[in-house]
């Protein structure tokens, strides 16, 4: 298969964020807007193109999908140990091209509209294209070094993004503390890459997920602690992935993430990049699957049920319609990396990785679409939070549907899109592990419940009295939510597990119907809770919350993680470790530094006595060197 | 000798100090006529004591009060000067000590009139060139200390009178 | 010949003359005591001629010319030394070396 036009696909952007990076001035903001969108606009069809040769054309060989690379060496360490850059392409890589490439263009588009008279318009496209450039490259990346490259440019890229609004502090300290946290999971990250160098002598990721090579094989060679180093490795690996997907304990950096503009949201804290950490797990699958029989598999599929319960119980009792939608990201995140965890590996085994990749396209529909929705209404009301909210369904018709069809996705209701999805998901769960399973369905029934408290509060509720009549979008706006609504009813449809599994060989899935109807029943369910609390006005909701006093109390609080960080990072590390640290740097180390130069200056200072000018000095020096002379060579010098 | 120089050196006051430096002249000069030489002896006594001696009380009384206390230099200076002094001194004596000097037992008496053809003679062993070189030293040193002390002063006069 | 005087207690006395006039040099801050001490040195050395000449070669009278042409310098150098001093004493108005150590600007 033909490679060479995939190098165009990050490169477009690349060249797009250079130009409007370069050109910020000079350029007017609405030709920017354009250029931006064009460019993307090529990108995706190349995706496209990309994804319809390899599905369905080029791509399959002897029934099982083939990974194409394209790479050259970059760093030489060894004959084995190299760091190269380079493309990888198989079924994963070439779905994520496609998610990525739709998203980000809808929400380029969508921007043209909701960032319009914004001081820096043309800043904002720079660094979507930057993001988008980045996420590519940690897409095809065809190494570890060169994913955890990648890595670090998205994490700027978020961090640029969400500190958009610089004049705001709340956004600038969001930025920071996104960026220092998930720098910290990547500490974790890069740890587990250094080891897995160590151990395994590679990086690659074509040889590291051999089955049969030497890096799975040998896995047991070196223990510590009772593990072997390349679980040790693989679980370091993850802490990375956790951070990027706001997995617990990682999670905090999420929520506030949201200070960042809406299109942002949509694109990065939604979409793409904290799937990053789901596609990290599922590029070293083989390896999780099968080193230590699937130990680091086992904790993946914990962490991720622990977060998504944990999330939806926190996004029930929030008042910020985009914390909620923050928390209901990673809620389902946490869908995704379970259903990693549970996953097996040959044809119908692998149902956990297919649904995982599954979810991650339709959630990526849906998610956007949602968050593109309330950027839509936080646009027309001038507000974040519900109470501002209400009766919108008059006034916005059109996000109103969109958002309705988004909610019914994410419910898990058939025939959309996120029904298909969350029911392989479930039944992964069932035939791995009966607890997760059971986590699985009360997480699906809050999802419901919390997404449709928000759209009722919204669109029906009470009739709020607004000062100037909240309007539609204009199209610009509305375009891609129609679109986004379109793919959530359709992509439901595609026959997923045909194309991505985990052995790549594709396989048959069926619709299990006890469990798909226990689903549906537990989203219904939540639906119509939601329906009683929320569609008329009434005060049933606040009664149910006093009745749970304290515990509603800690899940608005979100169980106050973030108090309980800043309590270590400040009492702990900063008086304690960091303080000391520094005392000592500023003490000894620079005092000795300083030393040396003011010993060196006080000894000039005596030497320049000797150039003194004076000529009774010099006769002196003189007088003492003839007289040493003459003392050295007739009595000393013995020849 | 020794007792002059000592005090000539360390003298604080100026016109004391030229005055031992006219007694240390006068014991070299002295030396000069045990061993002999007389018209060297002549020379030394003319030359220096009459010569030098006066050129340098002139100048202290031009550039002096005489009733000034010179400065001396600081204590530390003067023992560290002293001490390699005479680290140099013992060097220079115990070289001179180890030396066999082959004394020659002569008792040859030098006339005036050796010396002088000496002096001017041609042949091989004559001095006759450095004679002249001497002679046009001493004519440029005349010239030089004219121009030299003679300063600014001719040439305001020479303003003056135009 | 000086009887009962052997030439090394006459160079003996020539080196002691000599580094009295090296310590004077050193020592003294005027710029006429300078000039002095080198004087002494300079007669240091002419002894060291002479008697060197007289004692080993008595025969020869390079010593004696040699002698004669120090003195001479001496003198010269003595003068010119003078008419400096006179000079700098017009221009700074004193004959201490510490005020000659300083650069015009």
């Amino acid at each position: 298969m033909n490679l060479n036009y995939i190098f165009l696909i990050p490169l477009i952007p690349l060249v797009v964020f250079l130009l409007l990076g370069i050109f910020n001035q000079k350029i007017k903001p609405s030709v920017s807007g354009y250029i931006g969108v064009f460019g993307l606009l090529a990108s995706t069809v190349l995706s496209f193109y990309t994804a319809y040769q390899y599905f369905f054309i080029s791509g399959k060989i002897n029934g099982l999908y083939q990974t194409f690379v394209e790479k050259t060496v970059w760093m030489n360490f060894s004959d084995t140990l190299r760091i190269d850059m380079g493309v990888l392409i198989d079924p994963i890589a070439v779905m994520m091209l496609v998610v990525v490439s739709l998203i980000s263009l809808m929400v380029h588009i969508y921007s043209m509209g909701y960032m319009k008279g914004d001081g820096g318009y043309t800043k904002f496209f720079a660094f979507l294209s930057l993001f988008t450039f980045s996420m590519y490259g940690l897409v095809l990346a065809t190494n570890l070094f060169q994913i955890y490259m990648f890595w670090e440019l998205v994490g700027v890229s978020s961090y640029l993004l969400i500190g958009y609004y610089y004049t705001k502090p709340s956004a600038v300290a969001a930025a920071k503390k996104a960026f220092i946290v998930t720098r910290f999971a990547d500490l974790g990250f890069l740890i587990g890459i250094l080891i897995i160098g160590y151990y395994t002598g590679t990086f690659d990721f074509e040889t590291l997920n051999n089955p049969e090579g030497s890096a799975i094989l040998n896995w047991a060679a070196t223990s510590f602690m009772g593990l072997s180093a390349i679980t040790w490795a693989l679980l370091l690996v993850f802490i990375g992935g956790a951070g990027k997907s706001a997995m617990l304990p990682f999670h905090i950096w999420l929520p506030d993430a949201m200070e960042g503009p809406t299109p942002v949201s949509a694109l990065i804290h939604a979409a793409t990049m904290v799937v990053a950490g789901i596609y990290l797990v599922a590029r070293l699958f083989p390896m999780f699957y099968f080193v230590e029989d699937g130990f680091a598999l086992n904790i993946v599929a914990y962490v991720g049920a622990i977060s998504s319960l944990f999330a939806a119980i926190i996004a029930i009792t929030q008042t910020d319609i985009k914390r909620v939608l923050a928390f209901s990201t990673m809620s389902q995140l946490g869908y995704m990396m379970l259903a990693l965890g549970v996953s097996g590996y040959e044809g119908h085994e692998g149902l956990g990785y297919m649904a995982s990749m599954f979810h991650l396209f339709t959630h990526a529909m849906f998610k956007a679409l949602l968050f593109l929705g309330a950027g839509s209404i936080i646009h027309a009301v001038h507000s974040n939070y519900l109470k501002d909210m209400g009766g919108l369904r008059k006034y916005m018709p059109i996000t109103n549907i969109t958002f309705l069809i988004a909610a019914i996705a994410i419910a898990g209701i058939p025939p959309f899109a996120g029904f298909w999805s969350k029911d392989e998901i479930l039944v992964a769960a069932f035939e791995h592990n009966k607890l997760i399973y059971y986590i699985g369905v009360l997480v699906a029934g809050l999802t419901a419940f919390y997404i449709f408290r928000i759209y009722f509060g919204i669109f029906w509720g009470k009739d709020k009295d607004y000062e100037h009549a909240p309007k539609e979008s204009p199209l610009s706006m509305t375009f891609p939510l129609m679109f986004l609504a379109l793919m959530s009813i359709v992509v439901g449809f595609i026959p997923f597990s045909k194309f991505i599994s985990a052995d790549k060989s594709g396989f048959e899935a069926h619709l299990n119907m006890p469990l798909a109807a226990i689903a549906v029943g537990v989203g219904a369910l939540g639906i119509a809770l939601a329906w009683i609390f929320y569609k008329k006005e009434n005060n049933l909701a606040e009664k149910f919350a006093n009745r749970f006093g304290v515990f509603y109390t800690w899940a608005y609080h979100k169980f106050y993680f973030d108090e309980l960080y800043l309590f270590i990072t400040k009492k702990i590390v900063f008086k304690r470790i960091a303080a000391p640290i520094a005392w000592f740097d500023k003490k000894v180390v620079d005092a000795s530094m300083r030393g040396v130069g003011s010993k060196t200056i006080q000894a000039s200072e005596k030497i320049k006595g000797i150039q003194s000018g004076k000529v009774q000095d010099y006769a002196f020096s003189f007088i003492i060197g003839t007289v040493v002379l003459a003392i050295v060579f007739i009595y000393l010098w013995t020849i | 000798m020794i007792v002059s120089a000592i005090a000539s050196v360390s003298s604080r006051k100026m016109l004391r100090t030229v005055v031992y430096l006219l007694f240390v002249l006068a014991g070299v000069a002295g030396i000069f006529f045990l061993i002999d030489y007389n018209f060297l002896a002549a020379v030394q006594l003319t030359v220096y004591g009459g010569g030098i001696v006066v050129l340098m009380i002139f100048s202290v009384l031009l550039v002096h009060h005489i009733e000034m206390k010179l400065e001396v230099a600081k204590l530390s200076k003067r023992i560290v000067t002293a001490l390699f002094c005479a680290i140099g001194a013992g060097v220079f004596i115990s070289t001179i000590y180890t030396y066999d000097f082959q004394v020659t037992d002569s008792t040859k008496t030098t006339t005036t009139a050796e010396i002088g053809t000496g002096l001017l003679s041609y042949e091989a062993g004559g001095f006759i060139l450095p004679f002249e070189v001497i002679s046009v030293l001493l004519l440029a040193v005349m010239i030089g200390a004219i121009i030299i002390a003679k300063g600014k002063k001719l040439e305001t006069n020479k303003d003056e009178i135009t | 010949m000086i009887e009962g005087v052997t030439i090394y207690e006459i160079l003996g006395l020539s080196s002691i003359l000599f580094f009295i006039g090296v310590y004077g040099f050193i020592t003294r801050k005027n710029l006429i005591s300078i000039l002095i001490s080198v004087e002494l040195i300079l007669n240091a050395s002419v002894v060291n001629f002479v008697v060197i000449n007289k004692y080993v070669y008595p025969d020869m009278l390079q010593g004696v010319y040699v002698s004669i042409f120090i003195i001479a310098v001496a003198a010269a150098e003595t003068a010119l030394a003078v008419s400096i001093i006179i000079n700098l004493y017009r221009q700074i108005n004193s004959v201490e070396v510490r005020d000659t150590e300083i650069m015009k600007h």
